[in-house]
């Protein structure tokens, strides 16, 4: 008997906006002047967040705190695609999304300096709390989608996670449930080549992120992370189907981590200058930039007017997160179980 | 009212809870046709469909956290884990997450969630199959940890932790699962989560157990002036009940199947010494599993404290 081969698969890569700033028309997805104007804003006021807690950081007015400056494409350009019934699963590196989807600044400046309280969310929202330990959010994206699919909710589920995410366990058994249940979910991986030390080539022999979905049933997708619009549509298009009926993808978004880990990290340790200076130009507030200047969306004076409006808006933010009195001691109880039992009754007293 | 086993009134628990609530739907490996290993959900698919008595794939960690997912979704998912010598794998789901996303979140998501698993020795079964590590779970802040004794506690019980508004582990014997019999009504009571419940009333000894160690206790205590005390639940423990018959014989013995070392015992114990310490007329003694790792069935019968054991303990409090 001959040998047969009895399954392939072909990855695709999605690209529409060049380090140039040029776009291929063909694939750009339909969106308004007023619309790209709102994104490259997005970008730029996530940017200036991000700058101002790694100033405050050093300052010591905030705690440790993860940059995403690199990946504002891939988190801003994604968030966009969600509506607001759609529920979002996040990792710990996810500013961007928040701030897209409207979670109040000074709240995130709240948490990240030690006030849980800054992570609790609007009621129109539906963000599930960030996580901390990588990966274990993925089954509860899956769970969401079980439940919305009995519900016959026609929402979408997404879930983010780094490259590192994808060794875990929990990757593999949400991505089978996913696959075996048919469930509306998007799994949205920034793969920013780097685990805290660990490249992306140490994290798997696999030759992309995205082929993993095939061994699942469903499928993945590699994307420009830095390209905001390649990674809008890839969204946009794995939400619909979700919605739909159409069950899960798997959206790689190639990008890069242009900061440290955390601002208890230093990347100089383990990397080289010369590898995060050749994805410089890759940056995707430039090519946004560029393509908005080609298309005469963009004039020195907006740019001043928009970096003018970010600044503002979140020196206003940190104003008022530090306005907030720190919670109470009592504060630790009160939402351990719905009611404190007896002995924390007791415990509450010594306070 | 029937005379039931454990087995088929958690049967009954579940089938009148999801008939009542719609929100209420299980999932796990082998619970949908083949009605779990230990038949627990039998007949629960054909009635409910395989969207709520969902079998997943094998995979106890994806287990608990797509419960965990679908009870922040708004569901109140029953997800059985099949021995709790395998619910170990999820132990970050529960701990990173189901134990704390009401209080990560300030109340805006809750997990109100139960996790069933049959533990304990008793029924021959491989390296695994008889783990008795509840201790683990109690000391945990966020979950409760319930061990049903009857039929009837089982039910009761189990309707209690359906309808709690946080996660509950819900811990099963294996050796009671067809031992005993008892009057189990239709429809719905439910037993309160957090009390204890006085099974002997005495006056020389108190003795407090859990599951199938209960009936052991109960066994052991003929002859001896004891009252056993079944404690159901274990987080949170009924403090109160405890301390009074303490208060009121002076001496107190533990029976857990568990190894002794921070087994739940030590936490009984701890809390005895500092509530009533002055009422104490003999030292406190656990009589517990021993400190290795749980015998395959050859040696279990050595391991597991039975009535000898304890009627020890008792002769050895009683000199004082």
């Amino acid at each position: 008997m001959p040998e047969k081969i009895i399954d392939s698969f072909n990855v695709r890569r999605l690209d529409i906006l060049d380090e140039k700033g040029d776009a291929d028309m063909a694939l750009m997805p339909s969106m308004s002047e007023a619309y790209i104007r709102r994104m490259y804003e997005l970008i730029v006021l996530s940017r200036t967040f991000d700058q101002f807690a790694l100033n405050l950081q050093r300052e010591g007015r905030l705690g440790t705190y993860p940059s995403i400056l690199g990946q504002e494409a891939s988190q801003i350009g994604s968030a966009f695609a969600i509506e607001k019934t759609d529920w979002i699963f996040p990792s710990f590196r996810e500013m961007g999304v928040y701030i897209t989807m409207g979670h109040p600044m000074e709240m995130l400046f709240q948490y990240w300096s030690g006030d849980e309280r800054g992570i609790c969310l609007p009621d129109d929202l539906n963000i599930f709390p960030l996580c901390i330990p990588v990966g274990t959010q993925l089954p509860h994206a899956a769970g969401a989608a079980m439940a919305a699919k009995y519900r016959k909710h026609r929402i979408a589920v997404i879930a983010y996670f780094g490259d590192g995410g994808t060794s875990k366990g929990d990757f593999h058994e949400a991505f089978n449930m996913a696959g075996v249940f048919k469930l509306p979910v998007v799994f949205m991986c920034q793969n920013n080549q780097w685990a805290i030390s660990v490249p992306r080539d140490k994290q798997t022999a696999s030759k992309t992120l995205a082929q993993k979905a095939y061994a699942y049933g469903f499928e993945g997708v590699q994307v420009d992370g830095n390209d905001i619009f390649a990674v809008y549509k890839a969204t946009a298009e794995a939400l619909k189907k979700a919605r739909d009926g159409g069950g899960p993808t798997f959206i790689e978004c190639f990008t890069y981590r242009m900061s440290d880990h955390t601002t208890a990290d230093d990347a100089a340790r383990y990397r080289t200058k010369e590898e995060v200076e050749a994805w410089r130009p890759k940056d995707p507030l430039l090519r946004l930039k560029l393509f908005m200047e080609k298309n005469r969306l963009w004039t020195e004076k907006y740019q001043k007017d928009v970096e003018e409006e970010a600044k503002t808006a979140v020196s206003g933010a940190v104003k008022l997160a530090e306005s907030i009195a720190p919670p109470g001691p009592q504060d630790m109880f009160a939402y351990t179980y719905e009611t404190l039992t007896l002995r924390q009754k007791h415990q509450a007293e010594d306070l | 009212m029937a005379l039931l086993n454990m087995v088929q009134a958690i049967n009954m628990a579940l089938r009148e809870e999801m008939e009542r609530d719609d929100s209420v739907v299980i999932l796990g490996e082998d619970v949908g046709q083949d009605g779990g290993v230990f038949r627990i959900t039998e007949g629960l698919l054909e009635k409910f469909g395989p969207e709520r008595i969902v079998d997943t794939p094998l995979a106890e960690s994806g287990i608990v956290g797509a419960a965990i997912g679908m009870a922040v979704y708004g569901l109140k998912p029953v997800a059985e884990i099949q021995f709790m010598g395998f619910i170990y794998p999820a132990i970050d789901q529960i701990f990173s997450h189901a134990a704390r996303i009401r209080c990560r979140s300030r109340g805006r998501f809750t997990c109100p969630m139960v996790i069933r698993t049959p533990y304990g020795a008793g029924i021959k079964a491989p390296e695994l199959h008889s783990e008795s590590t509840e201790a683990l779970f109690c000391h945990m802040p966020g979950i409760k940890v319930v061990v049903p004794s009857t039929p009837y506690n089982a039910k009761g019980l189990l309707i209690s932790s359906i309808r709690d508004p946080d996660p509950v582990i819900f811990l099963e014997s294996t050796r009671l699962y067809r031992l005993i019999k008892e009057d189990v009504p239709e429809g719905d009571y439910a037993v309160e989560l957090g009390k204890a419940r006085i099974v002997r009333e005495g006056d020389d000894i108190t003795v407090v157990a859990w599951g199938s160690m209960l009936h052991r206790a109960i066994q052991a205590a003929e002859g001896f002036n004891a009252e056993v005390i079944d404690l159901m639940t274990l987080s949170p423990f009924d403090e109160e009940t405890i301390y009074k018959s303490v208060k009121k014989t002076g001496r107190v013995v533990i029976v857990q199947e568990a190894p002794k070392t921070c087994g739940f015992g030590a936490e009984l114990s701890a809390s005895i010494a500092e509530h009533a310490i002055l009422y104490l007329k003999a030292p406190v003694i656990r009589v517990a599993g021993y400190d290795a790792v749980m015998p395959l069935p050859k040696l279990e019968d050595y391991y597991v404290p039975n009535a000898q054991r304890i009627q020890k303990a008792f002769n050895e409090v009683m000199k004082y």
